[in-house]
């Protein structure tokens, strides 16, 4: 079994997982893919920039129908880390209005995704609720 | 360059499903009605631009024209999203405003019955090894995984967002939206449902992304739409029973998003919106207040929301307010949606951007039956497309 990897380049594992996004060194946009240039200033030089591991759900949907693999229903959210966007998925919580609410305080968190042919196993992220919210 | 464009002749198909007809049948079917609803040939036209976003590689103008009439003028087959119908009306305007021709015929077309949900992608991993690949460096697919890519769990989110930054949003609040379109589509025989929708069907249908039920998305179908569009000139020298029937195309406008912080992660369909409808409203020296109705894009019950603040039909942030207050409604200040909207009407994605123009100019000329907004003299059709493209038309009553 070998080292796991991230479901995405951007997700850090280690003691602390974290998100980097790759930061315009001209105008500070973020971005979480390659990019060839900036879609803000056009600025071709990029830097790592690690994104706060805690945030605020501003948008979330509950998704019925899922993609094959997929569980459903799950949350969908947009979350804002710090001043910076995140898409992804509200865990640890059940999936519906109840408990997932404009607003609410999450963190970061990983979990395996599943292992491949070889063994290795590959780490998802997630945000889930912050206790006491 | 010219002066105004007008439109000389339009039509759209009844939408829904038809099993018997292929894109080209019902492209030609529109076409053929737009022409003739015109009082002119394709003999006259000088220039075509078509859609068809399911076919957008197999040249759906030339196909037209095989059906229609071959007579060598320039095609242009455009895709752009569910602005595609607006684009194609657009790409014809700017070939009579710089001259080119007098006359052009903008078609749009799709076949969408039993498409399924859109937007979305496979899940699973690429090979039988965990191995990174794309922009991402992503080891499998990411839609489900990393919040959805799903058209009505995105437009869900749009809607969300505005609730949390505004408030007053509520699952009920949006399927009110729903019931409206639903109600609008009973008067519409052009529509693919027609039925009125309860309070409690709406939040009782299958849930699709929270907070939009089933009936609270556009509903995916069959159709076409065509309209002939005229310089003023050469409309002068036409009858006057075809220059009172012209419609003015007062403002053509299309837009994409500009950065702005998060337009990368969740569309942000707010700002080419704002952006498109306060150039219209420039182009067309009107205000949101002279508008008799509008033909926005309801592609989810949560976008109508947001759009109204978007157009400017409510101030800032007053968009609950406004439904609330029964503006909407076709007995309203400013209907919205009195075909049905995408959501009962449907969408048929590239004739979508030429139905909503075909319905604001309906009532303008007086022709729109049991549903006639009365004396309706300004209207205003918007799109769009992810991610991201916005169409706005602004139309005019003939003073002829």
């Amino acid at each position: 079994m070998g080292t796991p990897v991230p479901m995405v380049d951007y997700l850090e594992l280690g003691d602390e997982p974290r998100l980097v996004a790759n930061e315009c060194t001209n105008c500070g946009a973020r971005f979480f893919d390659h990019r060839v240039a900036c879609a803000s200033c056009g600025g071709q030089e990029f830097t790592k920039a690690p994104v706060p591991t805690d945030g605020e759900v501003r948008a979330f949907t509950i998704v019925g129908w899922a993609p094959p693999g997929v569980p459903a229903p799950y949350v969908a959210a947009i979350v804002d880390c710090g001043g910076t966007s995140v898409k992804g998925n509200v865990v640890n919580t059940p999936p519906d209005p109840d408990h997932v609410t404009l607003g609410m305080k999450v963190r970061l968190t990983t979990f395996p995704i599943g292992t491949d042919s070889t063994g290795t196993e590959a780490i998802g992220f997630g945000f889930e609720p912050i206790e006491g919210n | 360059m010219a002066d105004d464009v007008w439109i000389l002749g339009i039509n759209m198909t009844k939408f829904g499903k038809h099993p018997d007809k292929e894109a080209v049948d019902l492209a030609s079917e529109a076409a053929i009605a737009a022409l003739a609803d015109g009082g002119v040939s394709m003999k006259e036209m000088g220039v075509v631009a078509a859609g068809s976003l399911m076919n957008a590689s197999a040249g759906i103008g030339q196909q037209v024209q095989k059906q229609i009439g071959q007579t060598g003028i320039p095609v242009y087959n455009v895709a752009n999203a569910c602005a595609t119908g607006a684009t194609a009306l657009r790409t014809v305007m700017m070939a009579i405003k710089a001259g080119e021709v007098d006359m052009g015929l903008a078609v749009g077309v799709e076949k969408l019955s039993g498409a399924g949900m859109l937007g979305a992608g496979a899940g699973k991993p690429a090979s039988d090894e965990w191995t990174p690949s794309g922009r991402y460096g992503a080891v499998t697919g990411l839609d489900g995984r990393v919040g959805t890519d799903m058209m009505p769990g995105v437009f869900a989110q749009v809607g969300m967002e505005y609730g949390h930054r505004y408030g007053g949003t509520s699952f009920e609040l949006f399927a009110r939206i729903a019931e409206k379109n639903h109600s609008h589509s009973t008067l519409n025989p052009l529509a693919a449902y027609t039925k009125a929708m309860s309070l409690e069907q709406i939040m009782g249908d299958p849930m699709i992304a929270y907070p939009n039920t089933r009936s609270m998305c556009s509903a995916n179908c069959d159709g076409a739409a065509a309209a002939v569009l005229v310089s003023d000139a050469k409309l002068k020298t036409l009858s006057l029973e075809q220059r009172k029937r012209a419609v003015k195309i007062s403002a053509s406008v299309l837009t994409t998003d500009p950065w702005e912080e998060a337009c990368q992660v969740l569309p942000n369909v707010n700002t080419l919106t704002r952006n498109a409808a306060t150039t219209a409203y420039e182009q067309a020296g009107v205000g949101p207040e002279d508008l008799d109705l509008v033909e926005l894009h309801d592609c989810f019950a949560t976008a109508e929301l947001v759009h109204y603040d978007n157009l400017m039909l409510c101030p800032e942030g007053g968009a609950v307010d406004f439904f609330q207050s029964g503006a909407t409604w076709r007995d309203g200040s400013t209907p919205v949606n009195v075909s049905g909207g995408l959501e009962s009407k449907g969408h048929p994605i590239a004739a979508t951007g030429i139905a909503n123009v075909w319905e604001v100019a309906h009532h303008l000329r007086g022709e729109a039956g049991d549903r006639q907004i009365e004396g309706a003299k300004v209207g205003l059709a918007h799109v769009i497309g992810l991610g991201s493209a916005c169409g706005v038309h602004i139309l005019e009553k003939s003073a002829a």
